[in-house]
């Protein structure tokens, strides 16, 4: 089982953004986060850009957005919210979470979103 | 579009359920890197994992088939690729993928670096000057006369001029180095240090177009008295590099600027289309 958003409890779909196309995002905090994500088996969207998918208007950010529980992986959460509304799909802040890989070390993502990994064997 | 943005995308499904057997977390790791950093997107999936749809782009499905799969196949509008991964290494898979790209005829990913401004609307107020000051057509109005980015990839990469100087901190690049223009949230001292670079254009006497037509007009004028070419030219260097400085303008944007006349055109009928938006009814 892995994180809820704000006592929800379906576990939310994780989208991780890579922020393939700028150096802005630490490539380590990146790495480690995707290392983790790949190691724990859960099932995941990954994308290279959220930036490029909100200049493409993406039917698929609506859908993120319409998701029940969503964890989004990317940067800082202002600039998420503003470039999911800019493709039209609208953030709900009950049901979306949005983790900043530009500022928050990796462990500490890691433990946002696989918190039993905290339980150790 | 420069970008490619009307292009359809390929995805690709990392298939790791029942009928296929999984990767090691390491190998996972390595191609999912791989994957991302050619520019497609990945969604992992396992048994009884959420699948997500694919919105009519085309699909490659990967993974370590234990049976035989159709090489291709489709599901409503999405065209769907199978191939079995078993044995390949992370270059190979890539290639793979790559080579499914090219039949496609499908978007090439990192043909376009996507930087272009993005609009805080809780801080927003419509005031238009984004749509004044820029020279390339990124801004447009909306029917219900708000202002909005229209045409992302005309923007000039690493340029966030318009950033600095929305009076109300309004615009993001969430490429760009500092905050609050990065989207990190806006402080009293953001908002202070904002303030002073858009008295970047009040000091240059309120418009910065109008500025650089005067200084432009004056080294003319200069050059014609004087003959001095190279005191005319020093005079317009240190105007452009005050600005280019002052708004962090990436030189490569100087050097693609309109011609004098383009610019005072564009000046001219973007105040003309921001002063019918604020117009009580008014719109595009």
């Amino acid at each position: 089982m892995i994180g809820t958003v704000k006592g929800t409890e379906v576990a939310p779909r994780i989208v991780y953004c890579r922020c393939a196309y700028a150096r802005v995002v630490p490539a380590d905090v990146k790495d480690a986060v995707l290392e983790s994500l790949s190691e724990s088996g859960v099932d995941f969207d990954a994308v290279p850009d959220l930036c490029e998918m909100s200049a493409r208007k993406d039917a698929r950010l609506k859908r993120i957005a319409e998701e029940s529980s969503v964890t989004i992986l990317a940067c800082y959460p202002r600039a998420v919210r503003w470039l999911f509304s800019a493709a039209g799909a609208k953030l709900d802040s009950n049901r979306a979470r949005i983790l900043n890989m530009r500022e928050e070390p990796a462990d500490t993502i890691v433990r946002e979103i696989l918190p039993a990994s905290e339980d150790g064997p | 579009m420069k970008g490619g943005l009307d292009l359809p995308v390929l995805r690709v499904a990392l298939y790791e359920g029942r009928g296929a057997v999984p990767l090691e977390a390491g190998e996972r790791f390595e191609l999912v890197r791989a994957l991302l950093d050619k520019g497609y997107r990945v969604t992992r999936i396992s048994s009884g994992g959420a699948t997500t749809g694919c919105d009519g782009n085309t699909l490659a499905v990967l993974g370590r088939f234990e049976d035989e799969q159709p090489e291709r196949a489709r599901d409503g509008d999405t065209e769907v690729y199978f191939r079995n991964i078993k044995g390949l290494s992370t270059d190979e898979v890539t290639e793979l993928v790559g080579a499914i790209r090219r039949e496609g005829d499908l978007h090439e990913p990192g043909s376009w670096k996507p930087w272009f401004p993005v609009i805080d609307f809780d801080r927003c107020t419509n005031c238009m000057q984004c749509l004044s000051f820029c020279l390339f057509d990124v801004y447009g109005v909306s029917k219900d006369g708000k202002i909005q980015v229209q045409y992302e990839d005309n923007c000039k990469t690493d340029c966030p001029a318009c950033s600095r100087v929305c009076p109300d901190v309004a615009i993001l690049f969430p490429k760009y180095r500092h905050g609050p223009i990065h989207g990190g949230e806006v402080n009293n001292e953001d908002l202070r240090r904002e303030a002073m670079k858009v008295d970047i254009s009040a000091l240059l006497g309120g418009d910065i177009y109008q500025a650089l037509r005067d200084r432009s007009a004056k080294a003319k004028s200069r050059f014609s008295k004087e003959r001095d070419e190279e005191r005319a030219l020093k005079e317009r260097k240190k105007c452009l590099s005050k600005l280019q400085k002052d708004l962090d303008i990436p030189a490569e944007v100087f050097a693609s600027l309109p011609t004098l006349v383009e610019i005072q055109e564009k000046a001219r009928t973007a105040q003309e289309r921001a002063l019918a938006a604020m117009q009580p009814g008014g719109d595009s």
